[in-house]
């Protein structure tokens, strides 16, 4: 099943009528050229996006990250110790970096959690990147609140959170299922089988499918959310994303030689895996989806729901809050 | 030999420190534990990508998500009567907005805005266009600014009510903030009128002015540049700021240049079309000529259009809102007594007024509950007394018409009484007649019986 192709920019070329000499074209206002206006602003000011990606140590986060941006975008390839030890608590990690393409210019942030899911006891191991995800809230809350604020309040909010599921090929573990619920209220979680060269195709299929009931059980509602679907094409396009969640990834940094070509991909005894290969792993919906069909609609989601949802709980929060501690769970943890 | 060795062992000594240098600058670029959030620009380093990524593709899908949601502007005329406002913008836009020419005799300054949705290729835009009803007409016209100052604030109070909402919908919240005053000069050749100095004057920290200079056709060329001059001469010493193009992004920043130095836009209105050649053109036409609206030498409409449409409208609505709102938030909110000094107390001050006028809000809806209550009370208690009253003559003319019927059905008994009486009467004289007549016969026939009797003896 093809993705469908991302949204081509032909439909926004817009031709500049050249100014002649008065005799312009007639029933042409020029209103259309506030489409070229935006995209010349957009260009000046550059975007900005923030990855988390959670899971356990040794799924390949930091890889599958450099894969995405094509370059070494994670905190292991900043950080230049040699040796990883697993810390004894959870560590929240950001790195950022500005990355550009083709004149838009961007800012991403991927923020590691290291010890997630690592210690022997880990209960309420969500509970720091809630509070780190929730920070970020409060910070943007606290410049918008100033009287005197900055012309582009500077966005730190976790636009996504990548959460990788080991692959087991049973169903989602305690701790899964547990942090997903909590934080898919919080933020835009995007779910991935990790490391999917060790699962057949028949495999695959068949864990996503119980992974998806289990969720459907829980009532965790990952990204793209159902709720938020705008219209009916909106509903069809992500209606066959969600049908396909969660991608089985596989990550690579290294380039090999297949067929006369330079591509990323593992190389095996028995074959290399090619990661951009959507008939090997499903890299390529990935990031289609986060990066070239749906980032603006991920950063408009959080800054439009998410944080609207934690901006009226905080600013309701005095009023209210002493009566209400007990109900909500996920928030007072 | 020593000292090589010594130096080796400097050299390795220096190294080390380099490296852990090194190491501690790139680590400190990693901020460890949350407490340290991401700055913005500071740390982040520019990283190469070894392929083709796809996020070129962002300013598109922004595009594509304002394309969705469609576009507003708002554009506030200001001038006297008869100076063009309307033809000008049907001009503009090319639509024959509503509305007829507004009389000369209005007791004061009014604003009438009207909405409309137009659209070109697959751009919507909801234009509202606010007119300035009786601007300059009065006799005493010291206080015509104030109701376009008012207006403004009230755009933005507005914005800001639903900025400082706690459950608020920013993303499908109409946009009502101007974002450009066309200011219409008349065009008089001389100089600035003192009506048109202190309104802009009052004007332009609230709203992008453009000045234009309305009906320019009744100027020559050559008094046209020198209105133009003192114009811009009056401005600038009284201090009015006017919205420059801007000039900083090079795709536009030439042409915006250019254009700044034509201000203010000396334009000519006109819906009607004339043939000039083989075309149609918006014109108006004169006995000694057709002035065309759309030639760069007649006038500067095109220019206006240019720069307040084709180039400039994001700027604009840029410039409203983080210049002119900012400023005006800034300013209300001081009034209501917030400072930024201690950030721990910000969000909790806030949090009081809302309380303040959460209660306040609370008590005036309470004693508008009572007094709703209240009538309504009152309305059913007047609602009730009419139905009882309606009841009660109910009741009587159920008595009354029972009474009617009772006397009615006595009647009628008594009548058949009576009747029933003669009928039994009759049927007495009936019987009594029918055994008089039987009775009779019987003595008839005896008799002649006896008569036989008598003759056969």
């Amino acid at each position: 099943m093809m993705m469908p192709p991302p949204a081509m920019p032909a439909a926004f070329q817009v031709e500049k009528p050249v100014p002649g000499p008065g005799m312009g074209d007639f029933s042409y206002v020029g209103i259309d050229a506030i489409l070229e206006q935006m995209r010349r602003k957009a260009m000046k000011q550059g975007f900005e996006l923030n990855i988390m990606v959670v899971g356990q140590s040794g799924l390949g986060k930091s890889t599958l990250m450099n894969t995405l941006f094509k370059s070494k975008v994670s905190r292991k390839s900043v950080q230049a110790t040699s040796q990883e030890k697993i810390p004894k608590t959870i560590d929240i990690k950001s790195v950022s970096h500005d990355i550009e393409e083709k004149g838009v210019r961007m800012k991403l942030t991927v923020i590691d959690t290291p010890g997630f899911g690592d210690q022997i006891n880990n209960e309420n191991c969500w509970q720091p990147i809630m509070k780190f995800i929730n920070a970020q809230y409060e910070q943007y809350l606290q410049e918008e609140i100033n009287i005197n604020r900055k012309k582009r309040i500077p966005d730190s909010r976790v636009h996504c959170c990548i959460y990788f599921i080991p692959p087991t090929g049973h169903c989602l573990r305690p701790l899964d299922v547990e942090f997903m619920r909590r934080l898919s209220k919080v933020v835009n979680i995007v779910p991935v089988i990790a490391k999917a060269d060790t699962l057949t195709l028949e495999e695959r299929d068949f864990f996503k499918q119980k992974i998806r009931e289990e969720l459907r059980a829980n009532g965790i509602d990952v990204y793209p959310q159902k709720e938020f679907d705008e219209d009916a094409e909106d509903r069809m396009i992500n209606d066959k994303i969600r049908e396909m969640i969660p991608f089985a990834v596989v990550g690579s940094d290294q380039e090999y030689q297949v067929n006369g070509r330079r591509l990323l991909g593992r190389k095996t005894k028995w074959g290399t895996i090619e990661v951009e290969n959507i008939a090997h792993c499903e890299f390529a919906y990935l990031r289609d989806l986060l990066i070239r069909t749906h980032m603006e609609n991920i950063k408009d989601i959080t800054s439009s729901i998410h944080y609207e949802v934690y901006r009226v709980r905080r600013l309701n929060e005095n009023n209210t809050a002493i009566a209400h501690e007990g109900e909500d769970t996920h928030w007072g943890d | 030999m020593s000292s090589c060795i010594k130096l080796g062992h400097l050299l390795w000594y220096i190294y080390n420190i380099i490296v852990t240098l090194t190491q501690t600058c790139h680590r400190s670029t990693v901020h460890g534990l949350f407490s340290t959030h991401v700055q913005s620009g500071e740390g982040a380093r520019a990283v190469p990508l070894a392929g083709h990524v796809g996020f070129d593709s962002m300013p598109d899908q922004l595009v594509n998500k304002s394309v969705n949601h469609g576009f507003c502007f708002n554009i506030l005329c200001v001038g006297e009567t008869g100076l063009g406002k309307s033809t000008l913008m049907d001009t503009l836009f090319n639509t024959k907005f509503e509305g007829e020419p507004t009389q000369h005799n209005q007791p004061g300054v009014q604003l009438k805005s009207n909405t409309y949705e137009l659209q070109e290729s697959n751009v919507r835009l909801k234009l509202t266009v606010v007119n300035t009803v009786g601007f300059g007409d009065q006799i005493n016209k010291e206080d015509s600014y104030k109701s376009i100052v008012e207006f403004i604030d009230t755009q933005f109070e507005a914005y800001l009510q639903e900025e400082l909402k706690i459950k608020r919908t920013l993303h499908s919240y109409h946009d009502t903030r101007i974002h450009a005053c066309l200011y219409f000069i008349a065009p008089t050749g001389h100089s600035l009128k003192s009506l048109d100095l202190v309104t802009m004057k009052k004007l332009d920290s609230k709203v992008n002015i453009i000045p234009i200079i309305a009906k320019s056709d009744a100027i020559s060329k050559s008094e046209l540049t020198k209105f133009k001059i003192k114009i811009t001469s009056e401005l600038v010493s009284n201090g009015v700021q006017i919205y420059q193009f801007p000039t900083d992004d090079e795709t536009v920043a030439e042409i915006n240049s250019t254009m700044n130095g034509h201000l203010p836009f000396a334009v000519v209105g006109s819906t009607e079309e004339v043939k000039i050649g083989n075309k149609m053109v918006k014109a108006r036409q004169y006995p000694w000529g057709t002035v065309q609206v759309e030639n760069e030498n007649h006038c500067d409409f095109v220019k206006l259009r240019e720069m307040l449409i084709r180039v400039n409208m994001e700027d604009l609505r840029e410039q409203t809102h983080t210049r002119h709102y900012e400023l005006y938030r800034r300013c209300k909110l001081e009034e209501m007594g917030f400072k930024d000094t201690d950030p721990d107390c910000k969000p909790f001050s806030l949090q009081e007024t809302y309380e303040a006028k959460r209660n306040e809000f609370m008590g005036d809806l309470q004693k508008k509950e009572e007094e709703m209550r209240q009538m309504f009370v009152q309305r059913v208690k007047e609602k009730e007394a009419e139905l009882k009253e309606a009841e009660k003559e109910l009741h009587e003319k159920f008595d009354r018409l029972k009474k009617l019927h009772q006397d009615e059905k006595k009647k009628l008994e008594d009548k058949k009484k009576s009747l029933d009486d003669e009928l039994n009467g009759f049927k007495q004289k009936k019987t009594a007649a029918e055994l008089l007549q039987s009775q009779a016969q019987q003595a008839g026939g005896s008799t002649t019986l006896k008569r036989d009797k008598e003759r056969k003896k």
